[in-house]
């Protein structure tokens, strides 16, 4: 069971209070979280990465573990705590940018 | 007794603002979709209770929201809007080519005889339709295939087609507009186009009368004579009298030709209203006094309408998607501005009051008209 904390806008959007439960099969990597958040919210789709070339969104952080995870590459397994449940993988929206205000 | 409903898309979310056929006394429902710029919000005219919003941000992207009530609830559906085939260039503001690139869509306009068909207007500039409520979304590849795309270019708000009529008398026409590529017609459902800018002069393009390039801003049309179209170009104010073939400048005795929004009433075919804007560079009211205008000739003879309006110290723009028309008798007509008021008259544009104050940023505008 991975731990999924989504930016407020994205929990609005997928009706989910708090953080979000998502069960793997196999092993934890970016990927594999974001295939199951999006298979159980499928209005996630294309708001966290693109939905052809699932390249993430250019403001779109995953941070984990108080580490910058948004550059590594999507089949890297995520860290354990991670994996275990035991630490939130964290999707955020980038502090800067992303909108004219 | 008649309703009116009143879609509003803003830079922060979307607000649906309701009355009875008097038009005096205003309920606003809102925002939906908080803190996502709305860019437009439209119902069908097959199922009035069917709407259709675009939603995006550029953090989390598109998104396209569906309510099947009226707008009391909505729910997300297909947001996945990609070219077909290789994606092609056009012009970049440095004129060196760049690849098309979705961006966002600008315009949803839901089909005249079928709820769950809807065609998109995308920056960059292309044309989406939908068959299945929104569902899926496939591109009519054959505009943004045109051998003129490489050529077009952005307006400073994007290369964004903004503009689809569609024509209830001629099955298979479609017309769309491109800042700043100028006005296309399909006349086979959107498997072919062509340009229709004969007449259209642009100083600010290398050839003023060139096919393509010109930044035209809005096209409005009457649907009992679809053959006669009204266009706020970025300059001047335009008139067709055969589907856009050819075009001639009906600007007249604006104070300003310079504009976004153009629309015509519902029941007299040639009486049009724009709002006149001082120039491209400062985007605010001549003489900082809010003033629709209008012509009751088709063009070149226009009075202003003031009455209700800030007359000093007014400094909002209205965006080419933010003036609607109802169809009661005498309608109404109804704008929304940047500093966020949306300004409604019952009784065709002679006396004006805000129907709402202190929204986000107004996007666009559209009424429904309720019976």
């Amino acid at each position: 069971m991975i731990r999924v904390l989504l930016p407020t806008h994205l929990r609005k959007l997928a009706q989910v209070d708090g953080e979000v439960r998502v069960d793997l099969a196999g092993r934890a990597t970016q990927r594999s979280v974001l295939d199951a958040l999006e298979a159980s919210y499928p209005m996630l789709r294309g708001t966290i990465r693109d939905q052809s070339t699932f390249q993430r969104r250019a403001f779109i952080r995953f941070f984990a573990c108080e580490q910058d995870l948004s550059n590594e590459s999507p089949d890297t397994p995520v860290p354990e705590a991670v994996a275990s449940g035991s630490e939130p993988f964290m999707v955020v929206g980038a502090m800067a940018g992303g909108m004219r205000d | 007794m008649s309703r009116v409903r009143v879609l509003v898309g803003t830079h922060k979310g979307a607000f649906v603002i309701t009355a009875d056929g008097k038009r005096q006394k205003w309920d606003v429902s809102g925002p939906h979709f908080a803190g996502w710029e709305v860019y437009h919000v439209k119902a069908s005219p097959a199922d009035p209770n069917r709407l259709y919003a675009s939603q995006n941000t550029g953090w989390f992207g598109q998104l396209i929201q569906r309510s099947d009530d009226g707008g009391k609830t909505w729910a997300p559906v297909g947001n996945q809007f990609a070219y077909e085939g290789e994606a092609g260039t056009h012009l970049w503001y440095d004129g060196t080519p760049r690849p098309f690139e979705f961006k966002r869509i600008w315009h949803l306009e839901p089909s005249l005889d079928h709820p769950d068909t809807v065609y998109a207007g995308a920056e960059d500039a292309a044309l989406f339709r939908t068959s299945d409520g929104g569902k899926t979304w496939q591109e009519l590849s054959g505009l943004r295939r045109h051998p003129t795309a490489p050529h077009w270019a952005p307006g400073a708000g994007g290369m964004c087609l903004h503009t689809i009529l569609l024509d209830a008398s001629h099955p298979g026409r479609i017309l769309v507009a491109i800042s700043a590529a100028g006005a296309f017609r399909s006349d086979d459902a959107g498997t072919t186009w062509r340009p229709i800018n004969r007449g259209l002069k642009s100083e600010g393009i290398p050839d003023p009368h060139a096919e393509v390039g010109h930044c035209v801003h809005r096209i409005a049309m009457h649907p009992s004579r679809p053959d006669v179209l009204f266009m706020q170009k970025h300059w001047d104010v335009m008139r067709s009298d055969d589907g856009g073939d050819s075009w001639r400048e009906v600007s007249g005795n604006l104070p300003s030709d310079f504009g976004f929004p153009i629309d015509v009433h519902p029941h007299e075919p040639d009486t049009i209203y724009v709002v006149p804007i001082k120039s491209d560079s400062e985007h605010v009211p001549p003489d900082a006094r809010l003033r629709v205008y209008r012509s009751r000739t088709g063009g070149n003879e226009w009075e202003p309408l003031t009455r209700g309006l800030p007359q000093e110290n007014c400094y909002v723009n209205v965006l080419r998607d933010a003036m609607a028309v109802d169809s009661l008798d005498p309608h109404g007509i109804y704008f929304g501005t940047t500093g966020g008021q949306v300004y409604g008259s019952a009784d065709a544009g002679d006396t004006w009051a805000p129907i709402v104050r202190d929204l986000p940023k107004v996007l666009s505008v559209e009424v429904q008209t309720l019976r």
